[in-house]
């Protein structure tokens, strides 16, 4: 067997043992160790990290209770007291701390876009591979079904979700995977899709391996990339969604729940004399969905086979 | 014994806006217990589509498949596809034609090698881990237990193909069908991968199909050969009688293509001219005239049987060849 070592790829102690590394360097892996190569990605990361570590740990950085109106009396109908020892950023126009505000307003997005996109991708998913692992009628009946989800615009069918399960956070967590579950349906149908003719599939068959585990045990971690880059980006567009719903007054009606969307819209009535009411929550939301787009390109470019190396 | 017997196959695609194609046109041959059968000629002559026809992993909705498989005695064809699926990867196998894309790239070999296992037999967890280590060991992968954990990507063309034939040897199958299962590889490697499975083959007494397009492969390997031409056999012999008499005058081109140490220095290789599209439709005579320079009229009169010698007297040979001017009897002619 020595003439086949020195034809077989280098092991650890080889020239090539840079590139393949140490033993058992899956696809994932080696994705993980494109991902920690590219700065903007790391730009994400950190971003997101950040977003998520002030989300749950909203209690200890906060100064202040959310939703207090202790300082109401300091609010005038002209004027909201700004940035001063006590509040760094000043108050909002209920007369709570701003900073607190906002540091509350990552839990609510947080939660919202998480549990929705969950939701939205785990649907979307199962169909998917309905369609993409049974194919024929059941591909046929699903995707049409799919389509017409598609066709009516996702704030649009956002918005009537909400409108028809009324006002709370529930109902803007259906109401915004409502709008990612076709979305997911047809990309990981178009994935497995792209599986089923590979020369592993028929491989797989001639092994006698059931359908069931050749599409799921197989076909679909070989398809889940794309969907991992879209449940990023789509996390992006979810804190967006939470905050316009929010805007247009769909959102959850309790004040005492901090949230980015809300806070722009009383922000609106004082835009003239504060507009940093404005700022802040506006740049939390553009920041929080930045992170995640960073962070889902950058799963895009590890993830895609031709950047191998 | 007669393990495997493929009576006139025939398999027809059908697309929309083509006419049908006819890839293979009736084929019958036959594999006993423990022999090496091979299917040669050239790209498109439908020894691949053969090969999957027996397997069953052809398209349902794009091929028409008719005829018989009959495999110790049950129908390939007519079972359904709980059965085949029992016997598939059980029973019999395949080694594919190309290592890089037929392994799945994101389990490990190990995974891979014990999915089989688990599936057909009753070994647990364990027991298959341990007999994936050992399978990898037969077939020529140094150090087993550590390349059990990897990936395809980290192997090379030669090291998958070798995994490939682990996983095909798994459950100790009766009928192996290797199709090209060196072509993709460098010359240098093929030979090593095909006297790793001719050997474990003999030696675990499996019956084999070797599907190649490569003559010097066959003589090598095989018990006994079918030639294939444009969806037909066009010849069946014994590896010794194909070499020393072939008849069919396409496997006689196909042996003046190969080159031979034993021929003078300087004897230029023919090529067969042409190529398999530039066939006859076999009701309307032999497929190959288009190419053959022996061919006349009488090979463009009607369907051609494949037929022994011996209505002829003193007819040196006897296997079955579908030709109207066997090379063997260029003398009496």
């Amino acid at each position: 067997m020595t003439a086949l070592d020195a034809l077989t790829p280098a092991g650890p102690d080889g020239a090539a043992g840079a590139a393949t590394g140490e033993d058992g360097v899956g696809p994932w892996q080696s994705a993980w160790r494109r991902l920690r190569r590219n700065p903007a990605g790391i730009v994400g990361a950190v971003i997101v990290l950040l977003f998520v570590l002030v989300a749950a740990a909203a209690p200890l950085l906060a100064p202040y209770k959310p939703a207090t109106s202790e300082w109401f009396g300091q609010v005038t109908p002209t004027s909201v007291p700004g940035p001063s020892a006590e509040h760094v950023l000043g108050l909002d126009s209920f007369g709570s701390d701003l900073l607190t505000q906002l540091l509350y307003g990552a839990r609510s997005s947080l939660v919202i876009g998480v549990v929705s996109t969950a939701v939205g991708l785990a649907a979307g998913a199962f169909l998917g591979i309905l369609a993409g692992g049974i194919g024929g009628k059941v591909d046929t009946v699903v995707m049409r079904v799919v389509d017409v989800l598609l066709s009516i615009p996702s704030l649009l069918l956002a918005v009537s979700v909400a409108a028809v399960l009324g006002r709370n956070s529930w109902s803007i967590m259906l109401a915004i995977s409502a709008a990612q579950v076709p979305i997911f349906a047809r990309l990981l149908r178009a994935s497995l899709l792209a599986q089923r003719g590979q020369d592993y599939v028929v491989a797989l068959r001639s092994l006698g391996l059931r359908r069931r585990s050749i599409v799921v045990g197989h076909m679909l971690p070989n398809s889940l990339g794309p969907v991992l880059v879209q449940a990023t980006l789509t996390l992006a567009t979810a804190v967006i969604e939470v905050a316009a719903l929010s805007f247009l007054g769909l959102g959850d009606p309790n004040p005492a729940v901090a949230e980015w969307g809300r806070m722009l819209v009383t922000a609106q009535a004082r835009l003239d004399q504060a507009p940093h009411l404005a700022l802040y929550p506006g740049l939390a939301i553009a920041v929080t969905a930045l992170g995640f787009t960073l962070l889902g390109e950058a799963l895009r470019e590890a993830l895609d086979p031709r950047s191998s190396r | 014994m007669t393990l495997l017997e493929v009576d006139d196959l025939r398999v027809t695609f059908s697309r929309k806006g083509a006419p049908d194609f006819t890839a293979v046109d009736g084929v019958s041959f036959d594999v006993d217990a423990g022999e090496v059968v091979g299917l040669v000629g050239e790209s498109g002559c439908g020894k691949s589509v053969t090969s999957l026809a027996v397997m069953g992993l052809l398209p349902q909705r794009s091929a028409r498949v008719s005829g018989a498989v009959r495999f110790d005695g049950t129908d390939l064809l007519r079972a359904s596809a709980g059965q085949l699926a029992r016997r598939r990867g059980k029973d019999l196998a395949m080694v594919f034609q190309d290592p890089m894309t037929s392994l799945n790239p994101v389990l490990t070999l190990g995974r891979q090698l014990t999915e089989v296992l688990r599936t057909h037999t009753d070994l647990d967890r364990t027991a298959a881990k341990k007999e994936a280590v050992e399978l990898l060991g037969r077939v020529g992968i140094p150090d087993p237990r550590r390349r059990v954990g990897e990936y395809p990507h980290q192997l090379s063309g030669g090291m998958r193909q070798r995994v490939l034939i682990a996983i095909a040897l798994a459950c100790s199958p009766r009928l192996i069908i290797a199709d090209e299962p060196t072509t993709a590889l460098d010359v240098t490697i093929q030979a090593q991968v095909l006297d790793l499975l001719t050997g474990l083959v003999r030696e675990s007494g499996t019956a084999m199909v070797l599907i190649t397009h490569d003559l010097g492969v066959v003589a090598g390997t095989c018990d006994r050969v079918n030639v294939l031409y444009a969806g037909k056999v066009v010849e069946q012999a014994t590896r010794g009688e194909l070499f020393a008499r072939p008849r069919h005058r396409y496997t006689t081109g196909l042996l003046a293509a190969v080159p031979r140490v034993d021929a003078p220095e300087g004897t230029a290789l023919q090529p067969v001219p042409g190529t398999v599209r530039d066939r006859l439709p076999w009701t309307q005579g032999c497929a190959f005239a288009p190419r053959c320079g022996a061919a006349d009229d009488a090979c463009r009169a009607g369907e051609i049987a494949l037929e022994a010698a011996g209505g002829i007297e003193g007819g040196p040979s006897g296997h079955p060849a579908r030709c109207v001017h066997p090379a063997d009897l260029e003398v009496s002619r």
